[in-house]
């Protein structure tokens, strides 16, 4: 396939704005005559409240409004930035309010104060007397499932929900006894927090119109605009919600966090504007968080390393509500089901399961950088346990092309992981290394880990996928392009002008985005998530696009009475093929169709794409580290994840994704975590000096390389590369990490605390 | 409980009348309408807040308004004219440096500060002064690359090439 634009490295849209400070986020759009609210949060971890007493914040001067549960009038509310089901029994689980009387976790909201100020509304909280029943609370997902934990929700069970699929030619225990090496293992991944840059933020007004409009900073506008309406009983045209520049989202701005607060506090205030601006910490425990997931496999081999049988649970913590409920844990489990086919049995059972921690929500990956950090370790073992090279193992077990997943039905149209594993062992120069780092003494060793993935884009068959787009022509032939699907960073505004510029004929200059999502403006999308946009929005753009060439080129042919087969479209210019003569220029017919007295039409089109296919992407990581086995310090010499997204369509936004993926796998390896008081069940880590996102110090240089089959589901035989980059590093640090020394790590983080025992208790150190 | 300051901001000298307790951050933001410096944290771990303060790159957040008094403030919005970027920008723009750009203002002003002194950098001494920025996005690959290639366009930096 050869492309003009597509391909090319241009740059991206809106950096000059970032660069220079032009760029407007939420929190720099000022009205006037704006409020400011703050939350009163809980201060014990799961209980009720008995009473509050108001009398002292009331008092003080410039407090506006103080709202308690009892105050709001409205409909519990699903958080989840997912497409609406209208079957109800897929209907996410509406169990949030926007204020509590019962408490499910340390800092839930029940009350919040409106201020002409901020400071004024942080002090008015503060003199806000709470008197709390205390509940016994529980922040352990297994220890939730048992008996007599304390219930969250209803008084039956915390157990979200619970899936159980089996499959394959036979019953797993006679699968079992056929096996010549069965290993069993528990792996835990400890959550992580999203840590965007912007912290969540909203106003909300009621408009001149009476339109309640919100100003958010949101991966998903038109699903916001939906739970909002449904919380306030409002008529969906009532609602308008604007996104302008996002400081980053990463999944944790795909739900509905605090839109609805920020709605019901300018409807409590008459209307008039009120900002919600979360602090760092309200971030940490009071949005999502990854799911911190459990695994306990059973996988059993043939002698010659054939995979036999395997079962898998996985017990998801939930924490507080539902957000995004089961779908992550099970996400993991159809990935578990597929990516190394048994050839006899397969079961899996995933619990999702609530306790009073930070609700776990979307994050970058959506399960698959747990599970595949579980299954890349235990697959690896297997491999060393029957003593064989681990890449070898894989390589023998993974799903191949053509294979047709026994869960979902997607079928492997293009596979590029055979190019990525030979590509990834030249460049980390596995065979030696694997040979050279056997046996080490000393502090320091080194080892070389690898670990492969599979990721599908988008959400079909799942749930549905559906995106818009609307291109417009201006007198000059330049275009308008609008999109409903949500620029967050990752650049999607830009590619998707490369998308229409290339079908178009004319310069990526010529295209101008209408930046942020209005849904008011932008025609439907349900937003930035499951890596869809470029698949799924790309194919609205390229049909918008195909719909004014054609007008264009129709135009053409009447002016000239030439066929309309003969007409094209090359840099702006319209061309007589068989004739290799030009006709025109763009701008001049555009200028014509604008403003020709008899014949005068503008030149646009709006397509939706209700797109019904999947394509897996595929990649791997490989790395080589040191390990300090005095300190239990890893160093990452080297790493370089090798990506299989079909076409690049940008390949300098595409490394730049990647690195941003691989980081964070990198912090979820080696030293991100959210820990708790188990005394309070208060989160330990609610900031950004105990938590330990990684800085530039803890960064390796990253490596990216990429390769490209077509993929002909794709709109430009592209698949998903948002997400993958996050999935692979941590599994192949910590098989690295065993090369190196030897031991077997369980859980993450491996940061130097838990190496350093470990390593104390392999009698290393 | 007010107080006077005067200082320059962007090359305009200005007199304002502040709060004891408020933040450079806040004037600049909330009084000044220079929303170009943000807030990721307000306590001075994330570095977004960045603006120049006598050529050296402070947390703005952290920073009292009032000991911005008599100095000289630079904000990201002081470093180019509209439509001219600066060698420093250019090079983050050009090199794929920016995703999100929330920490991106806050960056350009420690890599301008760099740019501005008279010194050699090595990879080693652009990590440590980058060091208090946190960015999510991109994983500081190309942050670093930028920046190098930043000092590299006036001479200033001794980094090797792979
Ligand atoms: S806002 Fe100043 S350092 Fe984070
Ligand atoms: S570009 Fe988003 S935080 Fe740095």
């Amino acid at each position: 396939m050869s492309f003009n634009v597509i391909g090319k490295p241009v740059q991206r849209g809106d950096a000059a704005a970032k660069v220079t400070g032009r760029a407007l986020y939420t929190r720099d759009m000022k009205m006037p005559g704006m409020l400011y609210a703050k939350i009163l949060r809980a201060e014990i971890a799961h209980g009720y409240v008995k009473s509050y007493d108001i009398s002292e914040a009331e008092k003080l001067p410039g407090v506006v409004k103080i709202v308690l549960p009892k105050d709001v009038k409205a409909n519990p509310w699903p958080s989840a930035g997912h497409p609406y089901s209208l079957n109800p029994a897929h209907q996410d689980i509406a169990d949030r309010q926007i204020l509590n009387e019962k408490i499910r976790l340390f800092g839930d909201e029940i009350g919040a104060v409106v201020a002409k100020d901020e400071l004024t509304a942080e002090k008015a909280v503060k003199l806000i007397k709470v008197a709390y029943e205390a509940l016994p609370f529980v922040l352990d997902a297994e220890e939730a499932m048992k008996e007599g934990a304390p219930i969250l929700h209803g008084d039956e069970t915390n157990i979200l929900r619970h899936t159980d699929i089996k499959h394959g030619k036979e019953e797993l225990s006679t699968a079992f006894s056929k096996c010549d090496y069965i290993l069993e293992q528990e792996f835990d991944v400890t959550p992580v927090q999203h840590a965007h840059l912007e912290n969540h933020i909203a106003y909300a007004y009621v408009d001149p119109e009476d339109r309640l409009t919100i100003v958010t900073s949101t991966q998903i506008a038109h699903i916001v605009r939906r739970v909002v309406a449904h919380a306030l009983n409002l008529p969906f045209g009532k609602v308008r919600v604007i996104q302008p520049y996002i400081g980053g989202g990463f999944g944790n701005k795909q739900d509905v966090v605090i839109e609805p607060m920020a709605a019901m506090l300018s409807l409590a205030c008459n209307g008039r504007p009120v900002m919600v601006d979360l602090t760092r910490e309200e971030v940490f425990y009071g949005s999502r968080t990854r799911h911190g997931i459990r695994f306990k496999f059973k996988t059993g081999v043939s002698k010659d390393g054939r995979l036999l049988a395997k079962s898998m649970v996985s017990i998801g913590n939930n924490g507080a509500y539902a957000s995004h409920g089961h779908s992550i844990v099970a996400k993991g489990g159809t990935n578990f089901s597929r990516t190394y086919p048994a050839e006899l049995a397969t079961e899996w059972n995933g619990y999702t399961v609530y306790t009073n921690t930070a609700t776990a929500g979307a994050m970058r990956g959506y399960g698959i950088p747990q599970v595949n950090f579980a299954v890349e370790c235990h697959m690896d073992d297997l491999a060393d346990d029957i003593g064989m090279d681990p890449i070898e193992f894989k390589q023998k077990n993974v799903m191949k092309l053509g294979f047709v997943d026994p869960v979902s039905g997607i079928e492997i149209k293009s596979c590029g992981l055979p190019e990525c594993i030979e590509k990834g062992k030249a460049y980390i120069d596995w065979d030696n290394k694997r040979k050279e780092y056997l046996n080490q003494k000393g502090d320091k060793r080194k080892g070389v880990g690898f670990a492969l993935f599979s990721y599908a884009t988008a959400v079909w068959p799942f749930s549905m996928e559906l995106a818009g787009a609307r291109l417009t022509m201006n007198q000059d032939g330049s275009l308008q392009l609008t999109v409903g699907a949500a620029e967050i960073g990752q650049g999607s505004d830009t590619v998707f002008a490369q998308m229409a510029a290339e079908v178009m004929g004319v310069p990526f200059s010529m295209v101008n985005v209408v930046r942020g999502t209005d849904t008011d403006i932008h025609p439907y999308d349900p937003g930035a998530y499951a890596s869809r946009q470029t698949y799924v929005a790309g194919q609205a753009v390229r049909q918008a696009a195909e719909s004014v060439r054609d007008q264009v080129c129709a135009r053409a042919a009447k002016k000239y009475d030439i066929d309309v087969k003969d007409v094209e479209i090359r840099d702006a210019k319209i061309y007589r093929v068989s004739a290799g003569r030009l006709l025109c220029t763009l701008e001049q017919l555009a200028m014509e169709s604008f403003y020709e007295k008899d014949e005068s039409s503008t030149i646009a089109s709006e397509k939706s794409a209700n797109v019904k296919s999947n394509a897996l992407a595929f990649g791997v990581c490989v790395t080589e580290v040191e390990v300090d086995v005095k300190t239990g310090k890893v160093n990452i010499l080297k790493i370089c994840n090798i990506h299989d997204s079909g076409t690049i369509i940008n390949p300098i936004l595409a490394s730049g994704q990647v690195e941003g993926g691989m980081s964070m796998s990198c912090g979820l390896a080696l030293s991100e975590g959210l820990k708790y008081d188990p005394k309070t069940g208060q989160m330990l880590t609610d900031n950004l000096l105990d938590y330990k996102l990684p800085t530039v110090l803890d960064t390796p240089h990253f490596d990216v390389d990429f390769v490209e089959p077509y993929d002909v589901t794709g709109p430009f035989g592209n698949k998903a590369l948002g997400e993958p980059p996050a999935v692979p590093p941590a599994a192949a640090i910590r098989n690295a990490i065993k090369h190196a020394t030897g031991v077997r790590v369980f859980a993450t983080p491996m940061n130097p605390q838990s190496l350093f025992e470990a390593f104390r208790e392999a009698g290393l150190n | 409980m007010e107080q006077t300051i005067s200082f320059t901001i962007n090359d305009e000298q200005r007199t304002m009348v502040i709060h004891p307790g408020q933040s450079l951050l806040e004037l600049i933001r909330e009084d000044l309408g220079l929303t170009g410096a943000k807030q990721g944290c307000g306590v001075g771990e994330c570095g977004a807040c960045a603006v120049l303060v006598n050529g050296q790159a402070v947390d703005s957040c952290l920073y009292l308004a009032a000991w911005a008094d008599g100095k000289t403030v630079v904000t990201v919005e002081g470093l180019s004219q509209y439509g001219e970027l600066t060698n420093m920008q250019k090079a983050f723009v050009e090199g794929g440096a920016v995703q999100c750009g929330f920490c991106t203002p806050g960056i350009i002003m420690t890599a301008t500060e760099m740019e501005a002194r008279d010194r050699n950098y090595t990879e080693a001494d652009i990590k440590r002064a980058l060091s208090g920025h946190l960015c999510r996005c991109t994983g500081y690959t190309k942050i670093v690359e930028a920046t190098k290639k930043g000092l590299e366009n006036v001479g200033k930096c001794s980094c090797d090439h792979e």
